[in-house]
This record gives structure tokens, sequence and C-alpha cells, in this order.
């Protein structure tokens, strides 16, 4: 059976066109983008375009990216760096409870260096409370960081209200928006937030790749030293052909954004329709109207993950459970256990499924259809 | 257009390419996703490890990929102080390390640690009784590079091996991203417990490189999430890059057995070029790496060699790329007791396999003719 790929929350496949402006980099523009001969300068020259593009993006200044070696880096950089770097000011910093791993881990570290943390709950549609926020903030909080949208969920949160609440306050305001980049049209003045983390992956870039906004005045210890690379802020030789690739990826999900925002939406009504169509018994978590096009969690009453996902697998559809898998072992979504308290079933009986360049609306229509007979044999 | 500034940084192999690209169109799947697409995924990624250890002769779960030598090095240098200080936090290294070594020392002396950094002779090198005589109960990190990248020095770090040996309690670090490929360093039984390479220096890709860690060393991560590398280095995999800087390894490796003789002789035919030109004088000290040779022409600024030599389509650097917006004077030479006419005048040539000799004769005919030109219109 043909296989087809729902998980592009987990990665993308990378985008022909990005081969294609990472190719004669690979090959022709390889020097070093700190020598200051022909070689260096050229691919200087790329990396300062591709700097100026993906500032663009984001309504950014230039000097504000800082390109890293993905999402990863770039939210431990943003959270331990600033936390660190602006310890004399306070030891509070503000998270939520269904922030991806390198936010939530990141926090623990602080913990241990003597931060306090408080990670915001959120309720069972899976969104971070404005009003939560705001009497959480305390006059010591050094960093608020919340991400833009929810990779389990898709649930969008209300990073702009929060930017209005953090105007008056002077606390660091950085959004993990790894999944939102690409799809949502941001604006950081508009959101009002400090740093900002992306990845190449997640939008038909290279792997590893990343950057982070940082907003002009931002003090941040670096977690690496070195050379002058990335204004200290993140030394090692740049990843020159990668940075040309994810910005061959951020110019043509700039450019299709409203294209794909349909499509995707369009891809996730299909999918849902068929369910309903063929009787599966399912629900939604989170929102509907309030998630990103392209993410869509579903519980299904009266089966199990690792069941679900092993017969989806058998028959070519390659899904998630959301959470991060360690060796084989499914843990139950920190996210989902957020939303609906621990031991709830649907931590144990949700999927993600996750729409993008692999899809038509045929193979999208073809999975759900493979997804019903599975879930209605599974339920049973 | 000849390039010899390999020191910075190296053209990738086409098979690197090739499999770079082969690989991200191929296999896109996350590693750690369940399903056929990310087990594809992780499968071709430790068959990877596999064959990453199999030419270092070490165990693939010593094996960190990470994002190149600079992380490499932070990994191992921040990671061990993180992971032992309540042991010690005294950490020796030598004043002419890479910067991302030395800062990264310099960051954790913020932090209360202690570093001792140990002067070299005029040749550039460190001296294994200084190492000895440093350590104290105190010291958790010995750090010494192997191959230095501007003058080519090779260090001692088989006696510095055998001596950190006697000593289980602290843990010896190797930058070996410019001696790979070049010049061998045995990890087995070495008395090594950490050593870093770098993918674009031996025409691998930028943003990809290894550290070695040697089975039960402890390090503290420099970056926390998914715990991807056995937690040592979180964040999706790099597949593609994994996969080429591997390819890269083996292409390496077996240059290195059939191209030294070639490289030597390059050496040799630009070591007796340089010394018969009366205006230079040669900083790197004979006998040492096959691919590196830093002169200094006293009385010449190094930009203006550099600009007119490349008009006559040469390409070298001063110093390190890493430091080359720094003013002019070379800490490294400056650490070898060189005085200002030199340190500030210093030009590195580096090879690779890749270069010719007719190169390496053009490149003196064009020195020559440059210096003559500077000197006529200097008077
Ligand atoms: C919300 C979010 N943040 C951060 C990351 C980490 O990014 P990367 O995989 O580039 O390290 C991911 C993806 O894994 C993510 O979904
Ligand atoms: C000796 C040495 N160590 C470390 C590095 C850093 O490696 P990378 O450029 O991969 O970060 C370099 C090169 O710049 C080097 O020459």
């Amino acid at each position: 059976m043909e296989p087809i790929y729902l998980d592009h929350a987990a990665t993308t496949p990378v985008h022909p066109e990005v081969t294609k402006a990472m190719l004669p980099v690979l090959q022709e523009v390889f020097g070093n983008p700190s020598s200051v001969h022909h070689f260096g300068r050229k691919a200087r020259q790329i990396i300062d375009e591709a700097r100026r593009i993906i500032a663009g993006s984001i309504h950014a200044n230039e000097k504000e990216i800082v390109f890293t070696s993905g999402g990863t880096e770039a939210d431990n950089l943003a959270v331990v760096g600033t936390a660190m770097a602006n310890r004399d000011r306070g030891m509070h910093v503000i998270t939520t409870q269904i922030e991806h791993h390198a936010t939530l881990h990141a926090a623990e570290y602080l913990e241990k260096q003597g931060f306090e943390i408080t990670y915001l709950p959120v309720g069972s549609e899976g969104k971070v409370s404005v009003e939560e926020l705001e009497s959480a903030l305390r006059d010591d909080t050094v960093l608020v960081s919340i991400m833009a949208v929810n990779n389990e969920t898709g649930m969008v949160q209300p990073i702009k209200e929060m930017g209005k609440v953090l105007k008056g306050h002077p606390a660091y305001f950085h959004t993990d928006a790894v999944q939102a980049y690409g799809l949502m049209d941001i604006n950081v003045d508009d959101w009002n937030v400090d740093l900002l983390t992306a990845s190449s992956h997640k939008i038909n870039g290279p792997k590893a790749g990343g950057f982070l906004y940082m907003r002009e005045g931002v003090q941040v210890s670096a977690l690496q030293y070195g050379g002058q690379q990335e204004r200290k802020r993140r030394p090692g030789t740049e990843n020159v052909s990668g940075i040309k690739g994810f910005q061959r990826a951020v110019e043509l999900a700039v450019e299709n954004r409203s294209e794909r925002q349909q499509k995707y939406a369009d891809f996730k009504q299909t999918f849902l329709q068929k369910l309903r169509q063929e009787n599966v018994q399912f629900v939604v978590n989170g929102i509907e109207t309030e998630t990103v096009p392209a993410i869509v969690n579903i519980s299904f009453p009266g089966t199990n993950v690792e069941a679900l996902l092993t017969n989806f697998d058998l028959s070519g559809v390659a899904a998630s459970s959301g959470s991060a898998c360690t060796a084989g072992s499914i843990e139950p979504s920190h996210v989902l256990s957020a939303m609906f308290g621990k031991g709830d079933d649907r931590t144990i009986n949700s999927i993600r499924f996750s729409f993008g360049l692999a899809n038509t609306k045929d193979n999208v229509e073809e999975a759900a259809g493979r997804v019903a007979s599975i879930v209605n044999r599974l339920a049973e | 257009m000849i390039y010899l500034d390999n020191s910075a940084t190296t053209k990738p192999y086409q098979e690197v390419i090739d499999s770079f690209t082969q690989v991200s169109e191929k296999y896109y799947g996350n590693p750690s996703s369940i399903h056929r697409t990310g087990a594809a995924a992780e499968r071709l990624l430790w068959r990877a490890r596999q064959q990453a250890a199999e030419l270092l002769d070490v165990k693939e779960e010593e094996i960190v990929f990470t994002s190149g030598g600079t992380e490499g090095n932070n990994t191992a240098i921040k990671g061990i102080a993180l992971a032992h200080q309540k042991r010690g936090r005294h950490i020796i290294t030598s004043c002419i390390e890479h910067p991302s070594v030395l800062e990264a020392c310099r960051g954790l002396e913020g932090l209360g640690f202690s570093v001792t950094y140990l002067p070299v002779n005029h040749q550039g090198l460190v001296d294994p009784a200084a190492v000895e005589a440093a350590i104290t109960e105190e010291t958790i990190l010995i750090s010494i590079m192997h191959v230095n990248n501007e003058l080519g020095t090779i260090q001692p770090v088989e006696e510095i091996g055998k001596i950190a040996k006697q000593y289980p309690k602290l843990h010896f670090h190797v930058d070996h991203v410019q001696g790979f490929g070049k010049v061998p360093m045995p990890l087995t039984n070495s008395g090594i417990d950490l050593c870093t390479i770098s993918g674009h220096k031996i025409h691998g890709l930028k943003g990809t490189g290894l550290l070695y860690a040697k089975k039960g060393t402890h390090l503290f991560p420099l970056m926390h999430g998914g715990g991807q590398e056995q937690s040592i280095r979180s964040g999706t995999e790099n597949l593609a890059g994994t996969v080429s800087l591997v390819k890269a390894l083996r292409l390496i490796l077996e240059e290195q057995q059939k191209g030294k003789q070639h490289l030597l002789d390059m050496k040799e035919r630009l070591w007796s070029c340089l010394d018969k030109t009366k205006q230079v004088s040669i900083n790197s000290p004979a006998g040492h790496a096959p691919h590196i040779i830093n002169i200094s022409v006293p009385g010449f600024k190094p930009e203006v060699l550099i600009h007119a030599l490349s008009e006559k389509g040469y390409y070298i650097s001063t110093k390190s790329a890493c430091s080359s917006k720094n003013e002019d004077v070379s800490a490294v030479l400056a650490a070898c007791g060189m005085p200002e006419s030199k340190s500030s005048s210093a030009l590195r040539i580096s090879l690779s396999y890749h270069n010719q000799q007719r190169e390496i004769e053009g490149f003196c005919k064009a020195l020559g003719e440059t210096l003559h030109q500077f000197s006529e219109v200097m008077g």
C-alpha cells in the first residue's frame, strides 16, 4: 500500500526547490564566511542575504536574527541564555505545562540553578489563559516563555494578548514559534515578543537549521563560546548551505502561505469528513477552530495509542502520538495530561495527524479511509 | 583560482554532497518517530554511527553527532566541568588552543572554575612534564589540541594521554579538528576520553561534526530537550548531514593512506621555496603537520599580501578564519615568544590532498613576484 505521511509536525520532506538552491552553494560556495578573501566573501554574502530575507519574514531587523543548529538550540539559548544573563534582576521564570521538551527541560535546568519556575496550566481546551499569566507575573519575573502553537494539538496560543499584558513589565517575552512559523503571519512588534524560535526542518527546509530572533538590546549569555560568529551569540563556522536552504524554504512559505493555509484546512476537513462518513467515533482535542490548519489531534475512545500507531503504520499511514518516543515506548503525552488530567483515557488514545507537502486531497482521503477501518476494528 | 586555505574550511567531496542530497530526499523521517518513515531514518542513523565507530575504532555509543567543532569542544569542556564540579573545579589547557576551547574555559572561570593556561615553547609545543606538574587534586579536565590550526604544531598528545591515564579521576579532551585525516591519532587505549572532529575541515559539510566520548564519560548537556544522542545533544538529528559526515570520514582516511606522500611532497616543495625567499621567515616547526605552513613577512601588512596574491588567483589567509576580524597580532605566535614584527605579519598556507605540485610552484612564483613588486615600490 502506498505510504502516506501525515506527520509533518514531526518533520517535513525537504522541498525540491530547497535542495536545488543548496546544491550550487555546496558545490561552489564552500568558503569560510570569516575568511577575508573571495571564497569567504561569497559565503558571507549568502548568509547576509538569508538573514535579510528571514528577518523580513517576521518583520524584524537582520541584526536580530541568530542562526542556530535548530529549534532545540534556539529554545535553550532563549530560555537558559536570557535567564542566566539577567539573574541579578530576578530569578522567576514563567512558562507553561504544554511547552516542547526543549523549553521544559531548559526550565528544569534553571530550577536546579536556583530559579523559581511557574508552569502555567491549561484547561481541557489546551489554551494558556492570559489572566493566569497576568496573575503569575511578579516583580522578579525575568522571562516568560510561551509557545505560539502547540506541537501536539496545533492550538494557537494568545501570544498577541499576552504581549500586551507584558508591555508594561520588564520581563523578556519568548515564544517558541516552531509550529507557527511559515503558516502564520508573524510580526514580532505586533506580538510584542523579545525572542522567537523557528526551525528549518518543520517548514520543508534542511534539518539542523533554525534561528532565534532576539530583539535589539536583549541580553543573553551564549550556550557556546568560540569565534566571533553570530556576534558571539552563537559561535561556530556557519552552516552556509543549510542557511541558504532555510532561506529558500522561508521564501516558499511566505509566497505560498495563504494557499497552504487553505489547502491544509481543506485536508483537515476532508480527513474529518471521511471519518464521520465511516461512522468512526472520535473527538477532536482542543478547539478545532483555534488550531493551525496543518495539525489535528484526535481521540479515538476505546482504543490505545500503541495499537493504533502500529496498525496505521502497517497500513502505510505515518502519524504520531504527538509526544517524543524514547526507544519505542510511548509515554502518555504531557500536553494531553495537562489538558485532561493524568490518567484520562484521552492521554492514551489520541493521535496527531499533521498535513503538508507530502499530501494531496486524494491521499488524505485515502489515509482517512485506512484510519477509519482500523479504528472501527480496534474500537469494537 | 587556487585555494590554499584548507585549514579555514575545505571544499566538500562530491560524494559527500551526493549522499547529503540523496538522504535528505529519501530519508526525511524523524528518527524519533515510530512509524516506518521514522524507523528507516533511525536505522540509517544507526548505520552511520556504526560506520563512524568502525572508522575511529571505537564503540557506537561513544559517538555523539554534533553541529561542528565549536559545539564539540564546548560540549566536552562545559560538559565535563558542569558534570564533575563536585569533584573538583580545576582545568588545564594551553594558551594556543582554538577560541572555542579558550573561550569555553574563560566562561567557566566566570562560574568559579580555575584554569591553568600552559605556556608553549617557541615551536608552539606544550611540555608534557608541565602538564603533569599542573595537575592537582582538584583537576577534572585536561584539554590539549592535537594539531594547532595556525602553526601546524603537533602536540605530544600520546604522552599527555599516558599521564592522564595515571589520574583516573580526570578527563583528557583533544581538539582533533585540524589533525583528523592528516595526522593519525589512535583513540583506543590512548588515555583520551573526549575527541572533537569537525566535518567542514575534512571535505565534509559545515554544520556537521562529532564528539568521541569514551564509554562511561559523564557529560552535562549543552542543550536540553528531546534527549537525542544519549541525552548529550538534544535536537532533531541532522540525518543527511550525519551520513555525509561519515562519508567524509571514510574518504579522508582513505586519502590519508594514499595521499600521504603527495601531501608531504607538496609541503616540502613549498617549504624549500619559502625558505629561499629572503623576506620570508617560516614560523611552523619543521617536521610537524603536513598541511600547514605559517610564515611571516616582516614589514608587510598581511592583508596587503593576501589581496595581492588573490589578484593572482591564490587564496591564503592570515591566522585562523575565526579570529580574522581581530587585530593583526596572532595570539598563538605571540605565545610562542615571537616578536611583534613577526606575530603581526603572519600568513598561513594550508594544503589539502587535492592540491597539485604545479599549484604550489605557481604560488611560490606569485609570492616571489608580489614581494618583488612591493619591495621596488617601497624602494
Ligand atoms: C514546538 C517545538 N519546539 C521545538 C522543537 C525542536 O526543534 P528542532 O527539532 O529543530 O530541534 C520542536 C520540534 O521538535 C517543536 O515542535
Ligand atoms: C583547531 C580547531 N578547533 C575547532 C574549530 C572549530 O570548528 P567549527 O568551525 O566546526 O566550529 C576549528 C576551526 O575553526 C579549529 O581549527
